[in-house]
């Protein structure tokens, strides 16, 4: 209670000639950024590199797409090949990976539990090292010449038969998980030791509960990943037979190998996302959501069962009936508490106080998109069903609806959301707005007509199909440039905003959380007085009011 | 718009969903057939209920969720902006609600596509053979009467075919959209890929490799014609160059000096092979093994993976020595010479090429799968009728 009357009075007591004094003027140069140990600037150092990251698999997305408008192709197969390989590689493995938990989750997860720092700040600073070596070794492999397996470096073709820079990409994604097993660390050192006085498990916001599954899912699946790609580069190296037949291996092992972490990685792709839009919705509407402890354990019972899953992308790849049987059954589980946080969240709209602004129409969007990609989701599950769709585009639309539909929209959702916060100025409303109904459009358009080409029978990875497929492409590509344009509005005015936005107060929304209880930008220190919690997550009645 | 309204009259009575031959008619009658491709095999029909089914389903829970948000949205939007909106911590009944509902259309939705999958995958045992090989980036096919295709197969209707799937290089899959089918075929010393569809619609239909193979991956595509019997007999009279696979693998036997060994009379170094195919072997080591495809497969490519009890590992491996297309040949010949045919002299004729040899069904693929001793006499083959008329051929497309 009496926090929040002398927080704002404590801020004002640190203003340095006109400028509060945060984590942003803080120390300046070069130096003071590359050798930080500030969470918040760890964020910013990965929220530059990601997105550079960001845009150029969206150039290669819209490369891929302009092929695809001549049932010919307009590239070579060897350079489509390679071109779609690159998108799935930068978007998944530096992009969608890291995007929410390296830069939001490491920007908010100590303000929202009233810490100072994580818990290790120099390994967090370690893990960003990793993401830019590993990012190094994969675009110096795209640039000379690319990789040509597709993101799932299937064997024995990445093992015997591919001519591109395997090792390399190999290496690169290797590195880069290390620095998603740092961050999860430090998730999850943080939670458990780092609390506020008062802040107890069930007071912690639905986005730390999202980022601690995610953390957990992390520990444990990526180091499957470094042992893969490790045992795939001992194959190409030294022709240790592990999965060329030719060499004593089995091939199938790769994809059980592959899939035990690819398939959890999903969830470390959308379940942040889902913390995000917890926060949205919440946040936007000025409601606890309905079930807050359901939906927190929802989270942990998707980080379980995602790990029990990774058979349902083997249905046709000569795995026993059985074991798919039993691969499809717990597909349909995991699908459960999905379902309740959708459920969850619209009934969290219910007598609200709903507002419009950009973070709720993403929120919302997200709800949307989510639902149909989660929808699909039961036809891909479907045994006798995928057996027709997989390695069709009606998986492609359906993991585009999950990872575009659901992460990029709760990402963007989120960093509207906080921008005031992370940069001090807020970005203009109506542009945003605009922007996203753009984006909401372009993304229906690109990826609708890929359902139904996936079940017309459209495989995926293809150069070059047959006419009769031609129109849907079309209208595919044409969606892809609509959402192009949209998310490129958005870079620009956030960049805009950076000079010439309204400078954000401490808390534009009216939101409930401990991020709001301090300034914006927050002090290095997050809080000038260390908070003590004593209410309720999302309790309204403790925020300031929205400023006018 | 007429024939939807034709479609959503003809709901009402549930035999009009069904038209003349059986078949769903719902997608036509509703306009939608464009949504769909050929249905050209048994099963299509069947996967494409439970398609339709979850379509429908999706429809009806995003107009449920959208529709709800919409009405919130407008009723309960921010009105002032100070308003702090009454708590509300939840609902056990409503929870329970949503979570229970969801979980039983799930378990629904599971049984219907395991039931579906049982019956892709559990072959029949009257099938004709046809044997596939992938190689980057085409697809060679043989019949079993010794016809040779690269990137086309023709096929009879009515019949129940099964693909036995090999391939040179690497990972690929046998994938015809119109008979809803597609299988991996992986490349092992151990294993073959089977498959089997039956086709109910005379036409050209697309073949797709659906798992990416490499540089040329989107021109491994080819087609398959359906035939009409008569058409199929016409056409496998055109004759094969070199005889039937099962000649061809009986010339093969001897070429490649596997008679030398392998005597008929049993007195060889190696056993005799008249009457294994189909039936269980004793190993050594107190193993058996059901002498199936992938079986004679891995004793050729790598013969002392399993050893046959009373022999010594004394035969060279074949791997690189024989082609994948070969092997099917001698496989051919092996079957020829099974228990089903050892009573007819002829032993590698073109008969045993046309009758199937005896074989329990398999299910799916994978490594050969030991049997326990119980289970070991073969069930008889049953001849396929020759003048199989039960598909309604409708009219060729495309």
């Amino acid at each position: 209670m009496s926090l929040t009357a002398t927080l704002p009075a404590a801020n004002a007591a640190a203003q340095t000639n006109g400028e509060p004094l945060n984590y942003l003027n803080n120390g300046h140069g070069i130096r003071s950024w590359l050798l930080t140990k500030d969470h918040k600037r760890i964020a910013i150092l990965y929220l530059i590199s990601v997105s550079i990251f960001f845009v150029i698999g969206g150039i290669f997305a819209l490369l891929v797409r302009i092929n695809l408008l001549s049932p010919n192709g307009l590239f070579e197969p060897d350079t489509y090949n390679r071109i779609f390989t690159a998108h799935g590689i930068v978007m998944v493995f530096f992009f969608l990976v890291p995007a929410v938990p390296a830069i939001l989750g490491n920007f908010l997860l100590p303000i929202m539990i009233g810490a100072k720092d994580m818990a290790f700040p120099k390994i967090n600073l370690l893990s960003w090292y990793c993401y830019i070596i590993g990012a190094a070794f994969a675009l110096t492999a795209l640039v000379a010449g690319g990789v040509d397996t597709g993101w799932t470096f299937y064997t024995p073709y990445s093992t015997t038969y591919s001519n591109s820079n395997v090792l390399l990409t190999g290496i690169g994604i290797f590195i880069v998980g290390f620095s998603s097993i740092l961050t999860g660390i430090n998730f999850i050192v943080t939670v458990h030791t780092m609390r506020a006085p008062g802040m107890t498990w069930f007071r912690l916001p639905l986005f730390v509960w999202a980022h601690y599954a995610t953390a957990l899912v992390i520990m444990l699946g990526t180091p499957v990943l470094a042992i893969t790609v490790a045992l795939m580069a001992l194959e190409r190296i030294a022709h240790v037979g592990i999965f060329d037949p030719a060499l004593g291996g089995d091939p199938v092992l790769f994809q059980h190998m592959f899939w035990f972490y690819s398939h959890p990685a999903v969830y470390i792709m959308v379940l942040p996302a889902m913390g995000v839009v917890s926060e949205l919705i919440a946040n936007m509407s000025r409601k606890r959501i309905f079930g807050y402890k359901i939906v927190a354990m929802s989270s942990l019972a998707i980080a379980v069962f995602g790990f029990l899953v990774w058979g349902h992308h083997l249905f046709v790849a000569t795995q026993s009936v059985y074991l798919g049987i039993i691969f499809s059954f717990l597909s349909y589980v995991v699908a459960i508490p999905s379902a309740i946080k959708v459920f969850n969240w619209t009934a969290t709209l219910f007598k609200g106080s709903i507002s419009f602004d950009t973070p709720m129409l993403y929120g919302l969007g997200f709800i949307g998109l989510f639902l149909i990609g989660g929808m699909t989701g039961l036809f891909t599950a479907a045994l006798g069903l995928d057996v027709h769709i997989t390695d069709t585009y009606f998986v492609v639309a359906h993991f585009h609806y999950v990872m575009v539909g659901g992460s990029l929209m709760g990402f963007l959702g989120g960093m509207h959301l906080w921008w005031g916060k992370i940069t001090g100025r807020m970005y203009p409303e109506s542009w945003a707005r605009a922007a996203m109904v753009i984006q909401f459009i372009g993304f229906n358009l690109t990826f609708f007509p890929q359902f139904l080409l996936g079940y017309l029978g459209m495989p995926r990875r293809y150069a070059s199909y047959p006419p009769e497929f031609q129109v849907l492409h079309v209208l595919s590509t044409a969606g892809a440039t609509i959402l192009g344009i949209g998310l490129l509005i958005t870079i620009i005015y956030f960049i805009w905003s950076l000079k010439k936005g309204q400078r954000a107060p401490a808390n534009p929304w009216g939101a409930a959380g401990l991020e709001w209880h301090t300034s914006s930008p927050p002090p290095t220190e997050n809080f000038l007085v260390a908070p003590v919690v004593t209410w309720e997550a999302y309790d309204f009645t403790q925020t300031e009011p929205k400023a006018q | 718009m007429l024939e939807m309204i034709h479609g959503i009259l003809a709901l009402s009575t549930f035999g009009a969903i069904m038209d003349a031959s059986g078949h769903f008619a719902l997608p036509k009658l509703l306009g939608m057939s464009w949504m769909l491709p050929d249905q050209a095999s048994t099963l299509a029909p069947d996967v494409d209920n439970l398609y339709l089914f979850l379509v429908g389903l999706t429809v009806f829970f995003t107009v449920l969720i959208s529709g709800a948000i919409i009405y919130f949205f407008i009723k309960y939007r921010r009105r002032s902006n100070s308003e702090i909106p009454e708590l509300i911590h939840g609902s056990v009944l409503l929870e329970t609600t949503w979570s229970v509902i969801p979980l039983l259309i799930s378990l629904f939705i599971f049984a219907w596509g395991a039931k579906i999958y049982l019956e892709q995958y559990t072959v029949p045992n009257d099938a004709l053979d046809i044997y596939v090989v992938g190689k980057q980036w085409m697809w060679k096919f043989q019949h079993p009467e010794g016809q040779r295709e690269i990137n086309e197969l023709h096929i009879p209707i009515g019949k129940k075919i099964r693909f036995v799937m090999a391939t040179e290089d690497v990972i690929h899959s046998f994938y015809i959209p119109a008979f809803r089918m597609k299988e991996d075929i992986v490349p092992g010393p151990n294993r073959y890929s089977t498959v089997w569809a039956e086709a109910t619609q005379t036409g050209t239909f697309h073949i797709f490799c659906a798992e990416y193979c490499g540089t040329s991956h989107s021109g491994m595509i080819g087609w398959v014609t359906v035939m009409n019997n008569k058409d199929y007999e016409a056409w496998l009279a055109g004759g094969a160059a070199g005889g039937s696979m099962a000649e061809r693998g009986a010339a093969l036997f001897q070429q490649l000096g596997c008679i030398t060994c392998h005597h008929s009379d049993g007195m060889g170094l190696a056993p005799k092979l008249e009457g294994v195919y189909g039936t269980v072997q004793m190993l050594e080591g107190d193993k058996t093994v059901l002498a199936d495809d992938s079986y004679v497969r891995e004793s050729i490519l790598s013969p002392t993976a399993k050893i046959v009890r009373g022999y010594k590992p004394l035969m060279p491996p074949f791997q690189g020595i024989v082609s994948e297309e070969q092997l099917q040949q001698l496989i051919a010949y092996v079957k020829s010479i099974g228990p089903a045919q050892a009573a007819s002299p002829a032993g590698a004729g073109k008969a045993a090429a046309t009758s199937p040899a005896p074989r329990p069904p398999i299910m799916s693929t994978g490594a050969p799968e030991t049997v326990s001793p119980q289970s070991v006499q073969g069930t008889p083959g049953k001849q396929p009728a020759q003048d199989q008329q039960t598909a309604k051929p409708k009219g060729a497309k495309r």
